[in-house]
């Protein structure tokens, strides 16, 4: 593991920035301060215009391994997050099987160990995601795991999901809610609006993911439970969880990017590459999401990348899968919402990487059983993981030039602005000059 | 907006403007005479070929679309679901590009999935393609032929040329379009014809069956069926499913007709010279009573009959005039 040398860059902390250089040495942030010399042998990237922050960490990226090897797996997935800028993945719980066991976490962390950015795992809350009886979290929180969901779906019986809350909250784990009530959005592809009405296309109503995030948001004032919201899509949802938050309610919540940068109009033609659940929503929830992430009233960017092959998602609108790529556009697009030139650094780096790790509970003074420091001040003596972001850099998607396995991006062709130059996870330089080592 | 639908596909019938769809119930009518000769046939397609892909069942459409283009002289190729590779696992843009690779001008489509024409029209930019009915979305000849048909009844009752009338006689024209509109795409295609040539269209329906925002459709909502009767002058019925009837979307087959049934006594209080549409196929004592659907007023086969000149129209201004050399 060779020395690395960040010279001349912006260093994001968590109470202002200041411009000084950053060697890594042993897996470890091992000095700071204004023109380090470069020991010999020591890589050196020069962030002169860059910002350098905590690496990012995403809550939501499923990876598909076990059982989807064709569309990612943990080290192609772990390649598409060092080029993204995370030097942590929470690996989502919807493989086949789920994970929900400590067999299948073992599987994954064991797997994950050999990639190139940190891996981490969301255990199912229940056996099989069926929804219907606790998966064993507390063998699988001894692993390490502090996050557990049934994302894909949502817990959808109110009872098990009390349970669930009841028991996780007694473990000291956090639970994953994907709020869309089945039965309110069964046989639905998109928004349920003004779009679809016209398209003759089944809705998935807002009001199917409202009507759970007050469900859980009740359930969890009481049982005192901690919840995290994943991928909120609309104004009303982001609203109602802010309140909670303001309550004192141990509640959390993440955006996709998708959502806060496409709204339902992407669906106006049939492609199947705007196809996700939750669904693309109205303008109006876009610009609400975008003020939300301004204003700081989510925890986290996250960006529930869904890896699909070419011959599953090239299918009709509503026979075809839902989900699309995250995790190499993810901090360009936040980026973007943010202002762009108007972008607060410190903001930036809270949505991806402080906040999430607050969530994931993998900062550097949390007690960690099995992972790393992510997210955390910069201080000396940190785990190094870090990562160097230009915004002044422009460039265009191309999804023939990707690093995972998988090409449903919806943003081939788009210009973003702001990119990441070079990635360090657990101390060593996966990725630079934009690419991977 | 497309003016013309000369070398152009037919996917929506929101995307005509009153000009295009005039064009297409002009050039019908002249078509009308060719189905009426000892010899049903013009070459004006001969040597082009149409795929005529029906992934879902149906009779009537798929015999009147096949029946049109054999009247224009193409050759048809026509894909039997049931027995081809698509029920092996085959995808739809691989079995598209296999008839494809036979060398086709046009592809008359029916799918369950709507928005399927339009993914077809990706998969194959240089093939004309003709949409037959996609999911809930659209049946655009349907609402041509309902509109054809209309403006024929109509015209013939003031004694003149229904070619020489363009869209004034749907100018102020007053339509009721009556059932499961949520789940038709012959309701959307109907709304989208009649409103662009200029009627009024009203929907009634049981509030389950309406579509979600309806309130943004260009049409006003009737609540009270028996109210309308007095002022409809065209009445057009949808078919109910069975299964958005028995529970589920009403409570029941028997309570709908009780609601938004055309029985004997409603259709007596219909004003003497109302039209009565069906798309077909009718459920008898559901939607209508059987003796409502043999009245006079009742237009159920002329629709049938006006789907071959109506498909013929389509078919000739979409597909000849361009060839594939052009198009590539």
């Amino acid at each position: 593991m060779s020395d690395v040398l960040v010279r001349g860059g912006l260093v994001v902390g968590v109470d202002g920035a200041e411009r000084v250089d950053v060697l890594v040495r042993d897996g470890v942030l091992a000095d700071r301060g204004p023109s380090l010399d470069a020991p010999a042998g020591a890589r050196v990237v020069e962030a002169g215009d860059c910002w350098i922050g905590p690496g990012f960490v995403d809550l939501h990226a499923h990876l598909r391994e076990p059982g989807a090897e064709a569309a990612e797996t943990i080290e192609s997935g772990a390649r598409a997050a060092a080029i993204g800028g995370y030097s942590l993945v929470v690996a989502m719980a919807n493989t086949e099987p789920a994970i929900d066991s400590a067999a299948l976490v073992e599987y994954v962390l064991s797997r994950g160990s050999r990639a190139c950015v940190e891996v981490a795992v969301t255990g199912a809350i229940t056996v099989g995601r069926r929804g219907e009886s606790l998966a064993p979290m507390a063998e699988m929180a001894a692993l390490g795991v502090r996050l557990f969901s049934d994302d894909g779906v949502g817990v959808q019986d109110p009872a098990v999901m009390r349970r669930a809350m009841l028991y996780a909250g007694a473990l000291g784990v956090r639970l994953g809610e994907h709020c869309e009530d089945e039965r309110l959005v069964a046989g639905g592809s998109m928004n349920e609006g003004v779009l679809s009405s016209r398209l003759g296309l089944v809705g998935r109503p807002a009001m199917a993911e409202e009507l759970m995030v007050l469900r859980d948001i009740e359930l969890a004032r009481w049982t005192g439970a901690a919840i995290h919201f994943l991928h909120l899509s609309t104004a009303r949802s982001l609203a109602m969880v802010a309140s909670a938050r303001r309550e004192g309610l141990d509640v959390t919540s993440e955006v996709a990017p998708h959502h806060f940068t496409l709204d339902e109009s992407a669906c106006a033609d049939f492609d199947p590459l705007f196809k996700v659940h939750p669904p693309l929503r109205r303008a109006e929830d876009v610009a609400a999401l975008r003020e939300a992430l301004v204003r700081g009233e989510v925890d986290a960017v996250a960006t529930d990348h869904a890896p699909h092959p070419p011959e599953s998602k090239d299918l009709p609108f509503d026979e075809a899968p839902a989900g699309v790529l995250g995790l190499e556009h993810a901090a360009s697009l936040t980026y973007e919402a943010l202002g762009s030139e108007e972008c607060d650094p410190r903001r930036f780096f809270d949505l991806l990487s402080r906040g999430p790790a607050r969530v994931a509970r993998v900062r550097p003074e949390d007690p960690r059983p099995r992972h790393g420091g992510h997210g955390g001040a910069l201080r000396v003596g940190d785990d190094a993981n870090l990562v160097v972001f230009d915004p002044g850099a422009r460039w265009v998607v191309d999804r023939d030039e990707l690093h995972g396995r998988s090409r449903n991006t919806p943003y081939h062709g788009r210009a973003m602005r702001g990119r990441v130059r070079a990635t360090i996870a657990r101390g060593v330089l996966v990725v630079d000059d934009g690419e991977l080592t | 907006m497309i003016d013309s639908l000369r070398g152009q596909n037919l996917l929506d019938l929101g995307d005509l403007s009153r000009e295009a769809i005039v064009e297409v119930l002009d050039v019908a009518e002249s078509f009308v005479e060719v189905n009426r000769r000892t010899v049903k046939k013009v070459p004006a397609l001969k040597g082009r070929v149409v795929a005529s892909l029906f992934f879902e069942e149906s009779t009537r459409t798929r015999l009147s679309f096949e029946t049109a283009a054999k009247r224009l002289s193409a050759d048809v190729l026509s894909l039997a679901v049931a027995s081809s590779s698509v029920k092996k696992g085959e995808s739809l843009r691989d079995t598209i590009a296999t008839i494809d690779a036979l060398g086709i001008d046009a592809v008359v489509l029916r799918h369950r999935s709507s928005g399927a024409a339009r993914q077809v029209s990706r998969y194959v930019p240089h093939v004309r393609v003709i949409n037959a009915g996609d999911g809930l979305h659209q049946h655009p000849t349907q609402g041509l032929l309902d509109a054809f048909t209309v403006r024929a009844a109509l015209s013939e009752r003031r004694g003149v040329p229904a070619a020489s009338t363009g869209a004034d006689l749907f100018d102020g024209l007053r339509v009721l379009i009556v059932g499961d509109i949520m789940h038709s795409r012959v309701a959307r295609s109907d709304v989208d014809a009649y409103t662009a040539l200029g009627a009024q269209v009203h929907l009634c329906a049981p509030a389950t069956l309406l579509p979600t925002e309806v309130a943004t459709w260009p049409v006003s909502i009737e609540e009270d069926f028996d109210e309308a009767l007095a002022w409809a002058d065209v009445v057009g019925l949808l078919r109910l499913q069975h299964e958005r009837g028995s529970g589920v979307f009403v409570p029941s087959t028997a309570e709908y007709t009780l609601t938004h049934g055309l029985t004997l006594d409603r259709a007596r209080r219909l004003k003497p010279d109302a039209l009565i549409l069906h798309p077909g196929p009718m459920n008898r004592g559901v939607e209508l009573d059987s003796r409502v659907a043999d009245l006079p007023a009742s237009l159920v086969t002329r629709q049938v009959a006006s789907g071959v000149p109506v498909r013929m129209a389509v078919l000739f201004l979409s597909v000849a005039g361009t060839t594939k050399e052009e198009r590539r």
